[in-house]
């Protein structure tokens, strides 16, 4: 594939909103995770909660968007001034032509969960100021980004549990491949809500403590949130030969600390609703397919931000998948410890942490580790390194067996 | 690049009309619009104790994925899937939010396990063996035209063939008050990058604001506004009646999807 330039992104999470928070926590190995006080919840977990997000306001004309998703996708815009780079190649295509695609497990379904208890007591009705379109529907959060950034293109919402917001980067490419669009903002959405606090409890997928990826005592994961957006922009399209002549980019209008999404691969299980195929079949496939669409051989990747989500099966199979493809000397880590599992958000929240690894040199070092689990032989970062990296992949994986890793590199 | 692919296979289930044959006869005027709800049929693909968890948003996207499939004589698992649906499975939602808002919050982990949006894509996986791409998109009312974009780019960058699956079901009260869904619904058309035995027509697809194309049948306007998977139905009545053309499908606000059709003679 073309490689597309991610001409700005930024991250807001539970360690950092905007990228500079971010990237000082990151450098710091300092974690987000905090014990579980959100809502009515009664659940002993720990919880990667942004701070704020109840206190920000939505531009009066989209008020009935007015649901913590919103909020939170609201202050991620904010950041970085990502929303004036995207005014400006909306001014450059026009509007029609950006896109606008973003991830999202349960969007504002907690604004259905506090309308539930808040039934008229004799017909059972909801509340009359609830907002099905505008709140619940996963639409929601792509049809508030696509508003409050006047765009006109194409949108929609990919659902795919916690591969969303990695898989948004695939349709985004496609369209711009074919022509329908020529730059889309992509990203990921996910608020902490009941279903999910007390939906991976019941499954006992939750940890009593803070999540702890590739640790021999792992029982789980810390739910999170966060809100992470890229605008992605075919390199070609603008200011033709800006390249130099007989670089590889010299085509592409690309500087050499650009950051570019080289490939995207994607892959299904065909295993299970809830776990993970236990050799890590899917997740192979979905690696290889992101080389594949990349042409780049195993070698050319530098480090791994694993899904490690801290589930006994995830990083299990991950690893098995992991060494199977780049053998046990990739180095690798998950940021999860730090941010918790934002679930649809995580895709593109890890995607941005790759870019800022890229951009600034270093490969985070993975938290909350006490004892590498020697069954796990992927090569798994405990330090965070200083070093200059070419290309790095980022994987997700999904309940409902649904798998994507995205590869990306510095331009130059 | 142009956005096109040869539709291959058709399948379609919603109230009154259970499956694809039955359809064109009431497309051809040769049969009324069933007054029943839409029936949901067994899903034997399924091992069984992945059968006894779904519901009806499984059965109905496995249901119409299997005939299109089925029309375009091809092995269920060899397709990409984009499967795309406004609210998926409006039952379990609704059982989840109940169990919230009792004291104990006591959460089946089944249904939270079907309460992804991918649910069944999931299980279609499952069920065919299919490791390959799946996406499951929502667009709300414009879910249908999101996932027939999706798709068509996927043939188009690819030159794969990619089975999309929209369909949608009801949420029982207290939701269903707010999103009026009456029933289940589901679409689904097997494209293909290049045109075969079984292959019906040639669509082209683009932007466009004209005026979106109705049913002239009173019955089948009513279930195109009503359910968003039925906002493909003046496409399917064109594709079944062989009418080529432009037809204007409903997509967001402001802007429609024009889909150019070019029968197979």
């Amino acid at each position: 594939m073309v490689p597309l330039r991610l001409t700005c992104f930024t991250a807001t999470s539970c360690i950092g909103q905007g990228l500079a928070p971010m990237l000082e926590s990151l450098l710091a190995g300092r974690s987000g995770l905090t014990p579980c006080d959100f809502e009515t919840a009664d659940l002993r977990t720990y919880i990667g909660e942004v701070p704020g997000v109840d206190e920000v306001r939505l531009p009066a004309e989209l008020a009935p968007f007015n649901c913590r998703n919103n909020r939170l996708a609201e202050l991620g815009l904010r950041q970085d001034g990502f929303a004036d780079a995207v005014a400006r190649v909306a001014g450059r295509y026009t509007a029609a032509r950006v896109g606008v695609f973003i991830g999202t497990s349960t969007a504002g379904i907690l604004e259905t969960e506090q309308a539930y208890r808040r039934r008229d007591p004799v017909t059972g009705a909801l509340p009359a100021d609830f907002e099905y379109a505008k709140t619940q529907n996963s639409f929601s959060v792509a049809d508030y980004v696509r508003r409050r950034l006047q765009l006109r293109g194409p949108a929609a919402v990919v659902s795919c549990a916690c591969a969303s917001s990695a898989k948004v980067f695939a349709s985004a490419q496609r369209m711009i491949e074919v022509g329908l669009i020529d730059a889309a903002v992509v990203g990921g959405v996910d608020s902490l809500c009941l279903t999910t606090l007390y939906g991976f409890h019941s499954l006992q997928l939750s940890s009593a403590a803070p999540c702890r990826p590739f640790d021999v005592a792992r029982d789980g994961i810390s739910v999170g949130e966060a809100a992470a957006f890229v605008l992605l922009e075919r390199p070609d399209r603008e200011r033709p030969g800006r390249g130099r002549p007989g670089c590889a980019r010299s085509a592409l209008d690309l500087a050499a600390d650009d950051v570019v999404l080289l490939g995207v691969g994607e892959s299904s299980d065909a295993y299970h609703m809830s776990a993970p195929h236990p050799e890590g079949l899917g997740a192979r496939h979905a690696m290889q397919a992101a080389l594949t669409a990349a042409h780049l051989p195993v070698d050319a990747v530098d480090y791994i931000n694993f899904h490690g989500t801290g589930t006994l099966s995830n990083d299990r199979s991950e690893s098995r998948a992991v060494v199977g493809l780049f053998g046990t000397s990739t180095p690798g880590s998950s940021t999860k410890g730090a941010t918790g599992h934002t679930l649809g958000a995580a895709g593109a929240l890890e995607a941005v942490i790759c870019a800022l690894a890229l951009r600034h040199e270093f490969m985070p070092g993975g938290l909350n580790i006490s004892r590498h689990d020697p069954a796990l032989s992927a090569c798994y970062l405990r330090e965070t390194r200083r070093v200059r990296l070419g290309a790095v992949l980022s994987n997700s994986f999904g309940f409902g067996g649904t798998n994507c890793s995205l590869l990306l590199g510095r331009a130059g | 690049m142009s956005l096109s692919a040869y539709v291959s296979g058709v399948g379609l289930l919603g109230p009154g009309l259970a499956g694809w044959p039955e359809a064109a006869r009431v497309f051809a005027g040769e049969a009324a619009l069933g007054a029943g709800r839409t029936v949901l049929p067994a899903l034997s693909l399924l091992p069984a104790a992945e059968r006894r968890r779904v519901g009806r948003a499984v059965q109905v996207a496995m249901a119409v994925a299997l005939e299109a499939a089925a029309g375009a004589g091809a092995d269920p698992a060899s397709f990409a899937c984009v499967f795309t649906s406004s609210g998926g499975d409006g039952h379990n939602c609704h059982a989840l939010c109940e169990s919230l808002a009792q004291p104990d919050r006591a959460v089946s982990p089944t249904r939270f396990s079907n309460s992804v949006h991918n649910a069944a894509a999931g299980y279609w996986s499952i069920a065919t063996g299919s490791t390959l791409e799946s996406t499951v998109l929502c667009a709300h009312d414009a879910s249908f035209c999101a996932g027939l974009l999706e798709a068509l780019a996927q043939v188009s960058a690819a030159a794969k063939a990619v089975l999309l699956v929209a369909y949608d079901t009801e949420y029982p009260e207290p939701i269903h008050s707010k999103r009026p869904v009456p029933d289940a619904f589901g679409a689904a058309l097997v494209l293909t990058p290049g045109r075969t035995p079984r292959s019906v027509a040639r669509l082209r697809a683009g932007f466009s604001d004209d005026k979106v194309e109705v049913m002239s049948n009173a019955s089948l306007e009513i279930l195109r506004g009503a359910i968003p998977a039925a906002r493909c139905l003046p496409l399917l009545h064109r594709l079944e009646r062989g009418t080529p053309g432009p037809c204007v499908l409903e997509y967001l606000d402001s802007l429609s999807v024009c889909v150019e059709l070019e029968p197979c003679g």
